[in-house]
């Protein structure tokens, strides 16, 4: 597989990752040839193969359904880039 | 004269300290000096000396009362991927530079609780993406090993390299490090310590920085086969906080050690034999098969014939889950954010400015191989091969109890060497991913010396949360071995 210019675009976007116009080409260029190597799977035969979903396949535990946390506000927000009055603060979305 | 406190075993210290031979400030202060004479490696992120004197003196308070947990008064480092509360957690990213946990990780949390000190955090490659610690915004850790005659620096391995590196250099008695496709072993293999990734479920993953979530998992690296067991634990349990940690009994793994093998079907998968891996790999495998059959073994030679897909089959799924795990970081709740008018463009340029080269690489990966018209040709063959290598190791337990492989295809290489090509610096992970793909126990032992008198490893891999034939086994290699070289102390000219 190769990819070009405008799917590394279009990949970095749908990743929000801004990406400098001279960085799409190189990129390209190692992204295929990582792919390409990684494509040898396709040799492998999977026919009647479940894909795998759990690595050791254990039960999941069940809880009691209780509230065990919370009430720490202040602990959320304290590591935010910016808060006011309790809240997350980012850029105008609603005009 | 006895040895330096910092170059005792984690056993010998936990045996002192229990005999008030030697009190837990004292050797906390030995470990801080080292620490301080070691710069130059670039091991430790942050150094926490102020928690480290308090956790000693409460150690001391204990043991005086004849009390303490199994690590009581051991000076401990942990990897920055573990999120430690008030205490600097960055993954090796820009993008977290700053970032103070509010909470706790679980795994480190039953360390203080069994009474570990904490001497800092170590550096790591960036997000824990990478195999020579290279990746990292905080610059690359250089091995305390020096090839003979040459005194260019070599990567410790990654991306726990800067605990591989801790431990090597005996800056602590143990380091916690985390192991995604080979992040505990191969770093281990590349400074001559020990590396023991558990059994996916063994330990909590709950407040570890996810890369992958469904192969992450954390791991000792000692310096010894029974460090590795006494520090594994108390690392392991169950956790409500996490589904995936397995709620099973954790038996008392250093009584596993001593115990003879003699009986023991040991198997040699004829698929790790790979063209082109150096001579003295492969002798230093001959040589391990040689002293597990010495010790009464029975050695098996087995196929796991899925083994080479197994790597690009984790250039999937690992990318995959990364890219979903890493769409946390946005600029919003913390770490770094880059402001621009619209929201959309403040996502980009912060993720953009936070995230280096090789992360960014694996988010894109992971983003074309989960999108729309490639989900199927992709990830979902990558999932069934997966299976495929499950059932390989499944069909072995059959007639063997554990595995014996080379850890490692080479030994350290120069810093740089490998940076330009990609797929060049996945391929040193091609002994260790199978193990993660199918959520196995694998150590890794120091074994030997390359031409060039470099640490080399070879790792036993076992059947699921059966840690303890993996130690029982990697015990009688490394008494075997009598692996006794340290690297010459280089650095401490230079800090």
């Amino acid at each position: 597989m190769s990819l070009d210019k405008a799917t590394v675009a279009r990949i970095a976007r749908l990743a929000r990752v801004s990406l400098p116009e001279k960085d799409l080409a190189p990129l390209a260029e190692e992204l295929s040839g990582i792919l390409t190597w990684i494509e040898q799977l396709g040799e492998v035969n999977t026919d009647g193969v479940a894909p795998m979903t759990s690595v050791v396949g254990h039960a999941l535990h069940h809880r009691e359904d209780q509230v065990t946390d919370g009430n720490c506000r202040n602990d959320v927000l304290a590591n935010a880039p910016e808060s006011t009055d309790g809240y997350f603060v980012v850029p105008k979305v609603v005009e | 004269m006895s040895a330096a406190l910092n170059d005792l075993s984690l056993a010998e210290a936990r045996d002192m300290l229990g005999a008030r031979e030697v009190s837990a400030q004292e050797l906390t202060d030995a470990h801080l000096e080292a620490m301080q004479g070691a710069g130059a490696l670039n091991a430790f992120v942050v150094e926490t000396a102020d928690r480290a004197h308090a956790d000693a003196v409460r150690s001391d308070e204990r043991l005086g009362k004849g009390e303490g947990g199994i690590l009581e008064g051991i000076p401990v480092a942990i990897k920055d991927l573990f999120c430690t509360q008030g205490i600097s957690s960055t993954a090796g990213s820009h993008i977290l530079e700053g970032f103070l946990p509010p909470y706790e990780s679980t795994v480190t949390a039953n360390m203080w609780r069994e009474g570990a000190v904490m001497l800092g955090k170590t550096n790591m490659d960036e997000f824990a993406m990478g195999s020579s610690n290279e990746t990292s915004f905080y610059g690359p850790v250089r091995n305390p090993w020096r090839a003979n005659g040459d005194d260019r620096d070599r990567v410790p391995g990654g991306s726990s390299g800067g605990s591989a590196a801790a431990v090597a250099a005996s800056l602590c008695l143990g380091a916690t490090g985390t192991d995604t496709g080979g992040s505990i072993r191969q770093p281990a293999a590349f400074t001559g310590i020990v590396g023991l990734k558990p059994t996916y479920g063994r330990c909590s993953r709950w407040g570890i920085v996810a890369f992958a979530s469904s192969l992450d998992q954390a791991g000792p690296m000692t310096r010894t086969v029974r460090d590795a067991a006494i520090m594994l634990r108390a690392m392991a349990g169950h956790d409500p906080k996490d589904s995936t940690a397995v709620d099973v009994a954790i038996p008392d793994y250093e009584a596993a050690l001593g115990r003879s093998v003699k009986g023991l079907r040991i198997g040699i998968p004829a698929e790790y034999r790979i063209d082109g891996t150096p001579g003295e790999i492969v002798e230093l495998w001959d040589e391990g098969i040689a002293w597990l059959k010495e010790a009464g073994a029975e050695i098996v030679e087995v196929s796991l014939p899925h083994t080479k897909y197994a790597l690009p089959a984790y250039y999937i799924v690992a990318p995959a889950e990364a890219s979903s795990n890493l769409a946390r970081y946005d600029g919003v709740r913390y770490g770094l954010r880059h402001d621009r008018d619209d929201l959309t463009d403040m996502y980009e340029a912060t993720r953009a400015a936070g995230f280096g080269a090789e992360v960014k690489r694996r988010i894109l990966i992971g983003t074309y191989v989960l999108s729309a018209g490639y989900y199927d040709a992709y990830y979902l063959q990558a999932q069934k091969v997966r299976t495929l290598i499950a059932d390989d190791f499944r069909n072995a337990w059959n007639k063997v109890d554990a595995l014996l492989t080379p850890t490692t295809p080479e030994s350290a290489f120069g810093i740089g060497e490998k940076s330009d090509d990609p797929v060049a610096m996945y391929l040193n992970d091609i002994f260790t991913v199978p193990a993660n793909m199918a959520g196995l126990p694998a150590i890794s032992v120091p074994a030997g010396l390359s031409a060039h008198g470099l640490p080399l490893g070879l790792q036993v891999v076992g059947r699921a949360f059966d840690e303890e034939t993996v130690l029982q086994v990697g015990h009688v290699l490394e008494r075997a071995a009598a692996f006794d070289h340290r690297p010459a102390p280089w650095w401490r000219d230079q800090s």
